[in-house]
């Protein structure tokens, strides 16, 4: 049984807040808007993963934590198109689709038979020991050195007021939105997403009118490799990542403090949150001097914390009350 | 004409516990049968050994095919609609979003599937995009049944369709059940624990008892049937 939290005000009343923090301050300061918007694009970056994060939490109530991995080997594959001699957007749809191909058969080799064995903690061990085979193949094939992956947008910028804004910066928020709006339309409009939802919600049920969930199951980690592989590709060409074996580790925390905040079971939340993670990190390294960049995994990791101890059902999530 | 649905023999079990015993029944195309019994008796996982979601031995035929070791999925895709106990509504999602998952097996368009619902249903029309878990327990029902409609089915498989509804709200779903198989042409296989309205429903009956069939008849020498209707029927 799913019920609304009573204090619904306060969810909007703080996001609005923030909206006019970060509103109020860019039109104040040139810095401070600059810093907002390459925080959006890092926080574009976790929406995706967190995404993906969530669509599999919500069909299995497990984290991945492969989904970093996964993202940062279909990217590596980018890489290698690329340097085959195919254009950067032929790369990309081509990884994409890889990337959906390679998650699929992924859960129907290494997940599902231990899924119809064990119970969740046996996948999350299973999604761990995929973490470090992924990261480890992706070493081995492509070895441990920086590869320079080009992005997606030509190198130009704009003058807004006294900021300077990049296009990458836009296009990595541009391309991450428009990738996590496509999977929900997907989800809302067709027949297949609406028979992912239903096995998500209740496989029981969905079984009996004839939705083959275990299917389903997979097609759920085929897109979730999907956005992972965009978040990989906008990623890789921005200096703070960079294209290496662990490219994705810290950004595998940040997407799952996001989706955490948001709620773990809403992707909207997760969107949200990654884009408040995203923005505040940013400014919080630009304007508190002690605050270097070493210090904000654990500051994603404090924010985690207090979201699971003050209100684990997070910005949007809906807390589950359990009838015994 | 051969039945529609065949169970030869059929045993099913949870684990060690033995539920179903050699049960054998049929239900003709278009005939609505009841399937009665106390508690325990075996009721729903006759219908769970049907549409595949027990493991079950022995042979179930549907027009002659073997169900086999299918799924219900598959069982779906045959034309086997269960509601099973609890509706299997989909609660987080609309009313509209429960109906068309009713037709994910089929394929084409919902227009018209959704126009003969709204005959029975006129009330969905305007409920379409409200979240089904917060229907009434009577409009769940009838969205269940609703939802089944959408999926065309030759058999109808229905687990205590009358459980906690107002009377008033039962005899309508009890109404709604038969214009469905009258019109539609579905045969129903109608688990209940209300006899005397389930006898009135439908055309024969089997009683079980702890797993196994112990009487089987027409409905109205069942209902005449002091004895039977004493021990098993319980009014």
């Amino acid at each position: 049984m799913l019920v609304r939290p009573a204090t619904s005000w306060i969810v909007p009343a703080a996001l609005v807040g923030v909206v006019v923090f970060l509103v109020v301050g860019s039109l104040d300061s040139a810095v401070f808007a600059q810093q907002t918007v390459s925080g959006l694009a890092n926080g574009g970056i976790y929406a995706s993963l967190a995404v993906a994060l969530v669509l599999i939490y919500r069909a299995t109530e497990v984290i991945n934590f492969a989904q970093g991995a996964l993202a940062t080997f279909t990217t590596y594959v980018a890489w290698q198109l690329i340097s085959w001699g195919l254009s950067y957007w032929e790369a990309f749809v081509a990884t994409l689709l890889i990337a959906f191909v390679g998650g699929f058969v992924v859960e129907l080799i290494a997940i599902r038979p231990v899924e119809r064995r064990g119970n969740q903690l046996t996948v999350v061990i299973a999604a761990i020991g995929l973490l470090i085979l992924v990261e480890g193949a992706t070493g081995w094939i492509w070895g441990n050195g920086i590869k320079f992956v080009p992005s997606a947008f030509p190198a130009r910028f704009y003058h807004l007021g006294g900021a300077t804004i990049s296009l990458q910066d836009l296009g990595t928020i541009g391309v991450s939105l428009a990738s996590v709006v496509a999977l929900w339309a997907f989800f809302q409009f067709t027949k297949v997403g609406l028979a992912m939802r239903a096995a998500a919600v209740r496989p029981e049920a969905a079984r009996l009118v004839g939705v083959r969930v275990s299917w389903m199951l997979s097609l759920g980690w085929g897109l979730a490799a999907v956005l992972g592989a965009v978040a990989g590709l906008m990623a890789a060409p921005n200096p703070s990542y960079l294209l290496q074996p662990t490219m994705m580790d810290g950004v595998l925390i940040y997407a799952f403090a996001a989706a955490v905040l948001g709620g773990l079971e809403s992707a909207f939340g997760a969107v949200v949150g990654a884009l408040l993670i995203g923005a505040l990190l940013n400014l919080l390294q630009s304007y508190v001097h002690w605050v270097t960049p070493q210090l904000l995994l654990p500051v994603a990791f404090v924010i985690m914390l207090v979201v699971l101890l003050v209100k684990p059902s997070g910005l949007f999530g809906r807390t589950r009350v359990r009838k015994v | 004409m051969g039945a529609l649905l065949e169970l030869a023999d059929v045993d099913a079990r949870y684990g060690p516990v033995q539920a179903l015993r050699g049960v054998s029944l049929t239900v003709g195309d278009g005939e609505i049968v009841a399937l009665l019994g106390a508690n325990g008796a075996g009721k729903t996982t006759t219908l769970r050994a049907i549409s595949g979601t027990v493991r079950r031995s022995g042979a179930i035929r549907l027009a002659g095919r073997p169900l086999g070791r299918r799924g219900p999925e598959s069982t779906a895709r045959l034309g086997v609609a269960h509601v099973p106990e609890g509706r299997g509504t989909f609660s987080e999602l609309t009313v509209w979003e429960n109906l068309r998952l009713g037709a994910h097996v089929r394929h084409g368009s919902l227009k018209a599937d959704f126009d003969r619902v709204l005959e029975y249903f006129p009330w969905l029309e305007t409920r379409r995009s409200q979240q089904a878990g917060t229907l009434s327990g009577g409009e769940q029902q009838m969205l269940a049944l609703a939802r089944a409609v959408m999926q065309r089915p030759r058999l109808l498989l229905l687990d205590e369709p009358s459980l906690g509804l107002a009377p008033l709200v039962a005899a309508e779903i009890f109404r709604i059940i038969r214009e469905l198989n009258e019109r539609e042409g579905s045969a129903v296989l109608l688990v209940e624990q209300n006899a005397r309205t389930s006898l009135a429903v439908a055309a024969r009956a089997y009683v079980l008892e702890v797993g196994e069939i112990a009487y089987s008849g027409r409905s109205d020498e069942l209902a005449q049937n002091d004895s039977i209707r004493r021990s098993y029927l319980g009014y």
